[in-house]
């Protein structure tokens, strides 16, 4: 049994139903009597609508019902509060009026009896529209709008100042692109009303978030909202908050009164599901002559949409990663005609640790400082930005067993020095890191007295392993082994539990999952000593419980034959447990990477050839699960150093390469040798397990240090994502 | 997607038949029409599956040429002993092109047929005078890096042929057989596929209704080699950027028979006959190669974002020709 407890690396219990095609994604939920819905999507990305011509798809075969801004229901807004459990990103409604804020934005739903049926007709549905100019990127934005305050700023000292009396400085301005999310499910919706009450399918990150606001824009009481959603082919952050489709589907299906189904088709996924908005970032380093950083400042603009301000805090790491005592990060936002932006992996800290982690190589170098050497010798002791000490922070162990296990030792400085054959091979690393954050949680736990243990929770298991670690936690605290244990997440009819982001799922649900364990037993022995209990008279405290067993002075019961003796069906335990205390500590993960880039000039072609990472993110709680939580964010941080550009017409607003064929991201033949150290240190004084997650932190600094081999390699430093073979081409 | 009516007739000349009565598309693989028609981009009233039609055979004719029939799909092409042995060159270019799951259901015809991958084509709505006679080019002034050509456009049309297959039959040579409602006829592959000119709806030399029957490869001059080099962002998965597929011999220390074709800088499969007379009869060297790489895009124009394809595609041509002469040692392009 130890192979399931805690920190070993158990196989994902729900392995078994996905490889076999038994698990139940949103799309392959049946109810009598459904209807699809598919979207017509606009054409235009500023301006509004003038006309709908409707004839033709009405008469198509299977048409139910069209609904657009002139017919669609009046509904209601959603106070949007992440705090009251209704967030979305974008507030506006779907068919709220006749405005186009965005390409791809919903102007009509067709609902028919079958998805090719709704399609079909959806394409004949013609809008006529009247177009405004609109801002295609940030720059235009810029142009159009100037900028707004973002949020998350800091300053301290005077990075102004110290700057101007800095011995070596350097500054620079680096971008990236937009990026979408792309994850393999699409995002779908369900819905139906039984009895009045709202029932939700759906493919979500966050199913009582979409709860709270589903109650809101539908004016129902919570208790009249269900959503579900059992497994999820992941998110990414895309499926964090309930977008204007989902609203759209439960509305058709209160007006025809039968459930409606909704996927969004991929392109649409580029346009309404949110993206990772393109930043500009200027950096501005200095150092006293021993290379000591004096004056640090980051100042970003990301885009945001029309609708919404969604600011991505790219300077949220600069605060606290190195010891300065003059730092000014600041973020702004400008408003382009896109869909609103939402968190994607790492949001901030993915192209904000570009933009720092790439400046920090320029600054080392400008100051004649190997690049660890100047990292290590700068890395904060604690929380310069709150004041406050690390809980735990390894940073400097991730540095120098990363670099031992790389090789960096064996580097030559110079730029183009290392080859092999056509090749020329450069080394690059980064610092990565990520904030640790623990939510209010709730949950339930039955002893059942058919020997099985049961849990519950409204959190999810986006694909990252969370059903297993749930039972794990029973595994470890009842000794009862996998085969007898039921998790159940990702339905609000379960104990509230947290969004699946952040990467705080782990360090919220796992300690109310184990205070519900321990209420479970507590009643299994309350209840076992009372009067014609099997341990009747015992006094509780000296009651023991191990391995599925209660003992006292000899006497062992398994807890299913002490139930099964009262005629008990079970012993339940629910808890609730608090956020982390953030008032003395400092939480966050750390880790470095180290990157072996190879250029071949006469194929014009870059690779990542190996890839070494280690990572402190306290313990770790699958072995398994973690190191592909990591190895993934590896691969997807490749795509965002070398591919990932999500492409807008200049002209027109609109997502030129909407597909899996043009938007590129790493395929498996892409993907380097991946080392990844996991230091496994409990972090004990942010929650009993001592795991802070892990899901986010390998994206982070991997872009730079990317770009820091490239710069390594061929002399050429990238500053603009995603480094592509025509900036490192010489003529070009 | 609309509907449509689907039959699938048995014998070559009902399939030529049943096409003509109506507004109608062959399948074969439907790797590009089911896409196309998905989208609502392909609009057939009537497909006509041409699946029952045997055609799937690969032979090897008297006069040493191998002729390949309309269904063979790209896999079983790709792996056929008379491709590997005598053909690497096409071996190459399937498997470089799409994914195991696509080139199995691709087929040889089908590949000779696709459709280009230009965004504002597939879209539905953008200008393009290519589903939209007339409307305009979205692409020029647009978004025009990755599936957009250097070589053959027209201020009509910058779309480049998305096939690495047909690169590869450019430069092997080869005739591709069609059977239509006045017989069979033979047409020259470097015929078959048009530049778009002032007529980018025009894509190929087939009249209304004529099927593709075989493929047919020329026999490659003894002492051959032959070799694909695909160059593209990632390393799997994608269309090519830059190709060269080339195919000549050595003798007596001088190069005999060149024949060089581009992928993915141009409007169509695209032979660089100017480079293949500046190789023929001379000693193979990097300064060569570097001149008849030049020379092979003479008059290339660049658009917005696709200049780097005309340095690119010089690599992969230098590239290519050092791997089959045996100077592949080479280091930086000038």
């Amino acid at each position: 049994m130890s192979d399931q407890t805690l920190g070993a690396g158990p196989k994902r219990i729900d392995g078994r139903l996905k490889v076999t095609g038994q698990a139940t994604y949103t799309a392959d939920h049946q109810l009598d009597n459904k209807a699809h819905a598919y979207g017509v999507f606009s054409t235009i990305s500023r301006g509004r609508i003038t006309g709908l011509a409707l004839e033709v798809a009405r008469n198509m075969p299977g048409v139910i019902e069209i609904f657009h801004h002139g017919n669609f229901p009046a509904l209601h807004h959603t106070p949007s509060s992440m705090a009251g459990g209704n967030k979305v990103e974008e507030t506006r409604l779907p068919f709220e009026d006749e405005r186009i804020y965005y390409d791809g934005q919903f102007v009509a739903l067709v609902v028919a009896e079958r998805f090719d049926q709704a399609r079909a007709a959806a394409q004949a549905v013609t809008v006529r529209y009247e177009e405004e100019t609109p801002r295609a990127n940030l720059e235009q934005g810029l142009t159009a709008h100037g900028t707004r305050e973002g949020k998350g700023n800091h300053s301290r000292g005077n990075a102004k100042q110290a700057f101007e009396s800095g011995t070596h400085r350097m500054e620079a301005t680096y971008t990236t692109p937009v990026e979408t999310h792309n994850p393999m499910e699409m995002h779908a919706t369900l819905a139906h009303w039984p009895n009045g009450r709202l029932q939700v399918f759906e493919s979500s990150q966050g199913v009582v978030q979409q709860k709270g606001a589903m109650a809101k824009i539908f004016n129902l009481a919570p208790h009249k909202v269900e959503v579900i959603s059992t497994f999820i082919g992941s998110g990414f952050g895309s499926k964090l908050w309930m977008w204007p489709h989902a609203v759209a589907a439960a509305a058709a299906s209160r007006e025809i009164g039968r459930p409606v189904e909704l996927v969004v088709p991929r392109s649409q996924m580029f346009t309404t599901t949110g993206h990772r908005p393109e930043t500009k970032q200027t950096l501005k380093l200095a150092t006293d002559e021993q290379g000591r950083l004096v004056a640090l400042s980051h100042h970003s603009i990301s885009n945001t949409s029309c609708t919404d301000q969604y600011v991505e805090t790219c300077g949220s790491v600069t605060k606290s990663l190195y010891s300065c005592d003059n730092v000014s990060v600041d973020h702004r936002t400008t408003q382009v005609n896109r869909g609103t932006p939402t968190s994607m992996r790492a949001p901030g800290a993915a192209p904000g640790l570009f933009a720092l982690e790439s400046a920090v190589d320029e600054m080392a170098l400008a100051a004649g400082i190997d690049p660890l050497t100047f990292r290590l010798d700068q890395f904060a002791d604690r929380d310069e930005s709150q004041d406050l000490p690390f809980s735990s922070n390894h940073i400097r162990e991730t540095a120098e067993r990363a670099a031992e296990r790389f090789g960096w030792h064996q580097r030559n400085p110079k730029i183009k020095s290392m080859r092999e054959g056509r090749e020329i091979i450069g080394y690059g690393m980064a610092a990565c890191n990520w904030e640790a954050l623990k939510r209010p949680c709730d949950a339930h736990v039955a002893l059942r007295a058919d020997g099985t243990v049961y849990a519950s929770c409204a959190t999810q298991d986006i694909g990252t392993g969370t059903y297993t670690i749930v039972a794990q936690t029973l595994v470890e605290l009842t000794g009862v082994p996998f085969e007898r244990i039921e998790v159940e997440l990702g339905d609000t009819s379960y104990p509230k539990g947290p969004i699946s982001g952040g990467s705080w799922t782990t360090a919220t649900t796992l300690p109310a999952i184990a205070e519900a364990t321990r209420h479970a037993i507590m009643e299994l022995k309350t209840r076992a000593v009372r009067s014609g209990g099997p341990f009747d008279g015992v006094d509780v405290a000296s009651l023991n419980f191990e391995n599925g067993v209660l003992s006292h002075n000899g006497k062992q019961m398994s807890f299913a034959e002490v139930l099964s003796s009262m005629k008990l069906a079970n012993a339940e335990g629910d808890a609730h447990t608090e956020g982390a205390d953030t008032s003395k500590y400092s939480y966050r993960s750390f880790g470095t990477h180290f990157v072996e880039v190879r250029w071949d000039p006469l194929l014009a072609n870059l690779r990542v050839a190996r890839v070494v990472s280690a990572i402190d993110v306290g313990r770790v709680m699958n072995e398994k699960t973690a190191r592909n939580q990591v190895e993934g964010a590896i691969v997807m941080g490749l795509g965002m150093a070398m591919f990932e550009h999500t492409e807008y017409d200049p002209r027109t607003a609109r997502v030129v390469n909407n597909n899996y064929a043009e938007y590129l991201v790493p395929v498996h033949a892409d993907q380097p040798e991946i080392d990844v150290i996991l230091l496994d240190y409990p972090d004990t004084a942010f929650n009993e397990f001592g795991a802070r997650g892990i899901g986010e932190i390998g994206i982070t600094g991997l872009a730079a240090a990317v770009a820091n081999a490239v710069y390594h390699a061929t002399g050429i430093r990238v500053r603009d994502l995603p480094i592509t073979k025509e900036r490192l081409m010489a003529g070009a | 997607m609309r509907a449509f009516d689907y039959t699938r007739p048995g014998a070559v000349d009902a399939a030529i038949a049943t096409h003509a009565r109506a507004n109608s598309a062959y399948l074969a693989g439907g790797t590009t029409l089911l896409d196309l028609a998905k989208i609502n981009i392909m609009q057939p009233d009537q497909v006509v599956d041409i699946n029952g039609l045997g055609l799937d055979r690969i032979e090897r004719l008297k006069d040493g040429r191998v002729q390949v029939g309309a269904l063979v799909t790209n896999t079983a092409l790709a792996r056929h002993e008379l491709i590997e042995t005598h053909y690497p060159v096409l071996s190459q270019a399937l498997l470089s092109g799409a994914s195991t799951q696509l080139r199995n259901k691709a087929t040889t015809a089908g590949n000779v047929m696709q459709r280009v991958r230009c965004p504002y084509f597939r879209d539905g709505t953008s200008p393009c005078n290519k589903r939209d006679p007339g409307s305009g080019c979205a692409a020029i002034g647009g978004v025009n890096r990755e599936t957009f050509a250097v070589l053959g456009t027209s201020d009509q049309c910058i779309a480049a042929h998305p096939s690495d297959m047909c690169v590869a039959m450019a430069a092997i040579g080869a005739t591709v057989s069609v059977m239509g409602p006045n017989g069979p006829r033979d047409i020259p592959f470097d015929a078959f596929h048009l530049l778009p000119g002032t007529s980018p709806a025009r894509e190929h030399a087939l009249e209304p209704d004529e099927l593709i029957t075989h493929v047919t490869l020329d026999a490659p001059p003894g002492g051959a080699r032959s070799g694909y080099l695909k160059l593209r962002d990632r390393a799997s998965y994608q269309f090519a950027l830059a190709s060269c597929a080339a195919q000549l011999s050595v003798e007596g220390g001088v190069i005999r028979a060149p024949r060089i074709a581009l992928g993915g800088v141009a409007t169509k499969p695209w032979r660089a006959t100017d480079a293949e007379r500046m190789l023929d009869g001379k000693v193979p060297s990097r300064a060569l190669f570097e001149q008849a790489a030049s020379a092979a895009f003479n008059g290339a124009t660049a658009y917005e974002h696709n200049a780097f394809k005309i340095p690119l595609g010089r690599h992969a041509i230098i590239a290519e020709l050092g791997a089959l002469t045996g100077l592949e040692t080479m280091q930086e392009v000038s």
